[in-house]
């Protein structure tokens, strides 16, 4: 697959752009700041912060019922707030809500709390039996990624992207901070 | 003779379905209605089946943010969220969210009845004294406000329908309960919202 020297972040919005994924609300990440600034900066999409993860999801079902596309961004933390409505609304009324979880709390993390709940989250997607992939590579990232939103649309279906440390390199241990 | 101001105190307790009628009753344009968790999608129900109308069966709070995303999706579309007062308590930053994004088609009408009525009455946490009007007002909604009575209830609906929102409607509630239940099958009130909004079509009848 061809990445053609784009960052995963830039390979992201070209992806969404393609798929017509317009609606981009979100709870901020650090590892996803180049994707958050890049979705800004592009007048295709329509990007906003909201005060819980939970809404978003709610924003992104109405949207995409009354036919306008939508992802939410947000980290690990972020998706462990959201077993109750993934169930009751885009699982149980097959609504393709995207989300895109940057992945925090392995391969490097320094704080307990996040390493502490990034063990929700695939028990979690397994027991919603909710589609997920994890994108680590660089090269396989546009595939995983748009075949993943297709998928979600095609099917009725809300999927999972999770983005794993292997490919934005994750945020990096600080070596002064001794605890946080 | 000074115009006497509608608060949480002095607003009259009304009938839940009652203003559902009401509120229907004056939708000619194919205005969207997203019924919360619980007694306000059940008397959307009761008060007659409409295409436009979506039903949410469980993801408590989430009737505003939904219908955010459908007022974002088509803004030329009306479009009404009916939200319990314990629901709304459970996604209050919703409203910030809803200030900000500022859509001029979205109304809000929170239906307080001071209970989560649903699962046996239990009071909510509001019994402090928690407005929702004016906690709207504080997160940037500043003509969010309390209907008198009946009568004031319909002329804020159709002021709703004639000007721009982001509009919000503080509605007391009595103790009474839901006529029917909705038919709780989700895929197909999807399905039949989505056609609704024109956001789906096939040659499959209904
Ligand atoms: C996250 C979550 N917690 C608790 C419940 C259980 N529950 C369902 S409806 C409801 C009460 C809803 O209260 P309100 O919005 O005030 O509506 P009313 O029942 O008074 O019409 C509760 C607590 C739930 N569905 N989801």
């Amino acid at each position: 697959m061809e990445s053609a020297g784009r960052a995963w972040h830039q390979i992201v919005i070209d992806v969404l752009k393609a798929n017509e994924v317009r609606l981009i609300p979100y709870v901020p990440d650090n590892v996803l700041k180049p994707l958050i600034a890049g979705i800004h900066a592009d007048p295709f999409f329509e990007a906003f912060t909201v005060a819980r993860e939970e809404e978003a999801v709610g924003i992104v079902a109405g949207a995409v019922m009354a036919g306008r596309r939508g992802m939410v961004l947000m980290q690990t933390s972020g998706f462990a707030t959201l077993a109750n409505v993934l169930a009751s609304l885009p699982c149980a009324y097959q609504i393709p809500v995207l989300m895109m979880v940057s992945e925090r709390g392995t391969l490097g993390e320094f704080n307990i709390g996040q390493a502490a709940v990034w063990r929700t989250m695939r028990p979690t997607l397994e027991s919603l039996a909710m589609p997920y992939h994890v994108v680590t590579r660089l090269d396989e990232c546009e595939f995983v990624v748009d075949r993943t939103i297709r998928q979600a649309h095609l099917t009725q279906q809300p999927a999972a992207l999770i983005l794993s440390p292997l490919l934005t390199g994750g945020k990096s241990v600080t070596p002064k901070v001794v605890a946080q | 003779m000074a115009e006497i101001l509608t608060t949480a105190h002095n607003a009259k307790r009304m009938y839940r379905f009652d203003l559902t009628q009401r509120l229907v009753a004056r939708l000619t344009k194919n205005e969207a209605v997203v019924g919360g968790i619980g007694h306000t999608n059940f008397d959307l129900w009761s008060a007659g089946h409409r295409a436009q109308n979506f039903y949410m069966l469980g993801s408590m709070g989430l009737a505003i943010p939904i219908a955010l995303g459908v007022a974002l999706a088509q803004p030329d579309r009306k479009v009404f969220a009916l939200e319990g007062d314990g629901s709304l308590l459970m996604q209050l930053g919703c409203l910030a969210t809803v200030a900000t994004l500022a859509p001029k088609n979205l109304t809000i009408l929170v239906m307080d009845n001071g209970v989560y009525q649903i699962t046996g009455g239990q009071g909510t946490p509001a019994a402090g004294g928690a407005d929702y009007a004016a906690i709207a007002r504080g997160c940037g909604l500043p003509n969010a406000g309390w209907a008198a009575d009946e009568a004031d209830f319909e002329r804020l609906v159709q002021q709703c329908l004639e000007t721009d929102g982001p509009h919000f409607i503080g509605l007391k509630l009595d103790d009474q309960g839901p006529v029917t239940q909705t038919e709780r099958d989700p895929v197909q009130i999807r399905d039949r919202f989505m056609r609704g909004m024109g956001a789906k079509k096939s040659k499959l009848p209904g």
